[in-house]
Formats: structure tokens, sequence, C-alpha cells
């Protein structure tokens, strides 16, 4: 009852974050989205990643995008769109339905495997994984600060006063 | 009561890919873009732990799914940062806007 009550939770705050015209709302919406989610990974088993996504996702995404709205000031708008609403809603729903089709019926079969801890695996047999994502995280850090580095020599007619 | 929870897992997974992907299709806002991509995001990392946890392979999910975590959050940070550019530079962060002003020929900004 819980997991559905955390899923119930998580569409509608999905879509209201895509729906909304604020967004600042929006951002907020996502957090709620990232909790919900959080909640159903702690519901099946996977505690560390709940943690990790309920930080993340909760803490880390909405304070950024939060910053950098902050830094480019009042720019929500919705106008309208390029692909017509309805024709986009089938063309999800029939990528939805085909991978239904891929992935349904699944078989549980093979849940009676000897336990492997969370932290064995991602420490000893996916090590090489977690240097890579370190040296991602830096790189990440390193182009955010070069591309928001404000330049004084821009090309002319690059920026427009409004 | 564990098949229902599997059941509400792959449900989510559908339902958050299908607004993620409708975001995306119908979205102008490069903010509103960077958002839809984070809802499929969440999508995958569920996706990926209710897989594990059917195949009773939960560790190894989790430890991809930390993976797809970090991969998403760098996705929105530099997507953010090129959009706040994009402000800076363009003044506008629709993409219809942004396309058309990439795509005028140089003659036609100058007049010529």
């Amino acid at each position: 009852m819980l997991s559905v009550a955390a899923v119930l939770v998580m569409l509608f705050s999905a879509l209201l974050s895509i729906s909304v015209r604020w967004l600042l709302t929006a951002a907020l919406w996502l957090a709620v989205t990232s909790a919900g989610t959080a909640a159903l990974l702690y519901m099946l088993g996977a505690h560390e990643i709940a943690v990790i996504e309920f930080s993340v996702g909760t803490g880390l995404v909405p304070v950024l995008f939060v910053f950098a709205m902050s830094l480019m000031g009042r720019a929500s708008s919705m106008p309208t769109p390029i692909i017509p609403r309805t024709a986009a809603g089938g063309l999800a729903l029939l990528c939805l339905a085909l991978l239904g089709l891929t992935l349904l019926p699944i078989n549980t079969a093979g849940q009676d495997k000897f336990p492997i801890t969370f932290s064995q695996i991602l420490w000893q047999d996916r090590s090489l994984d977690m240097l890579v994502q370190i040296v991602l995280i830096f790189a990440g850090i390193i182009s955010v600060l070069n591309i928001l580095r404000r330049t004084d020599t821009e090309p002319p007619g690059s920026r427009h006063d409004h | 009561m564990i098949i229902d929870m599997y059941a509400a897992g792959i449900a989510a997974v559908f339902g958050l890919l299908g607004i993620g992907l409708y975001g995306l299709m119908t979205l102008r806002n490069l903010i509103k873009v960077i958002l839809s991509l984070q809802i499929i995001g969440k999508a995958a990392v569920l996706a990926v732990v209710v897989a594990g946890s059917i195949s009773g392979e939960i560790a190894v999910a989790q430890s991809m799914a930390a993976s797809v975590i970090v991969a998403d959050t760098l996705v929105a940070v530099i997507g953010l940062a090129l959009a706040v550019q994009m402000q800076r530079c363009h003044g506008s962060l629709d993409l219809r806007t942004l396309s058309m002003k990439f795509h005028t020929p140089p003659e036609a900004e100058n007049g010529g």
C-alpha cells in the first residue's frame, strides 16, 4: 500500500513538474519526485541507493536548478510545443507499449542466490567504475567552472540586451 | 505482497519514462528539457533496481544505479551551465528561437 502511495506521489509530482509554468515550482516538484523515488527504492531493498537518491535528487539537484535560475533571472516561459501535444502523447505511449512488449512478462526465477553486499560489489568488483566516476565528477566540476566563467572579450553582436 | 512491490516499481518506471518522453517532445524551454531528462534518469535508476530486485542481484543493481545517478547529475549540471550561458549570450531559453538564431546565415544577420 505504501509503495502504491509512493508511486502515485512520484507520478503526480513528475507530471506537475513538467506542466507548471514557473521554473522554481517545477524544481520543487522535481524534488518531491526524487523523494518518492527514494521511498520506492528503499521499499525495494536498495537502501544505500535510496539514501544517495534522496540526498542528490532532493538536495543537490534542486539547489542547482535554483542557482541556475537565480543567475538567469525571470526566464520562465511556456511557449507552444513544436510537436502537437496529442502526437507527443501518442508517441510516448507507443514507446512504452513497445518497451512493455519487450520486457513483460518478467522472469522471477533466480531470486535464491547467495547474498553479496553492496560495498563488496562497489569497492571490489566495480572499483574501476568508481575511479571513472570520480574522474567524471572532477571533469564535470572543471567544465562547469569554465562554462560559467565570464569572458571580458565577447565577440561583437553576440550579446543581445533586452 | 512482494509481487505488488514489483508491479508498483514497474508501473513507476513506465510512468516516469512516459512523462519524461512527453516532456522532451513538447517542451521548448531549455530548463524544462533538462528537467525532463532528470525524470527519465529517475526512471532508469528505478528500472535497474527493480530488475536487480527481481533477479536477486540487488547489490549489482545498486552499484549500477550509483553510476546512473552520477551520470544523470553531471548531465543536469553541465546542461544548466550551458543554459545559463545561452541566456547570457542570446537572451532566450526557447529552443526554437535558439535554433533559428544558430541557423540564420551571416548575410541575413548583417542585413545583406
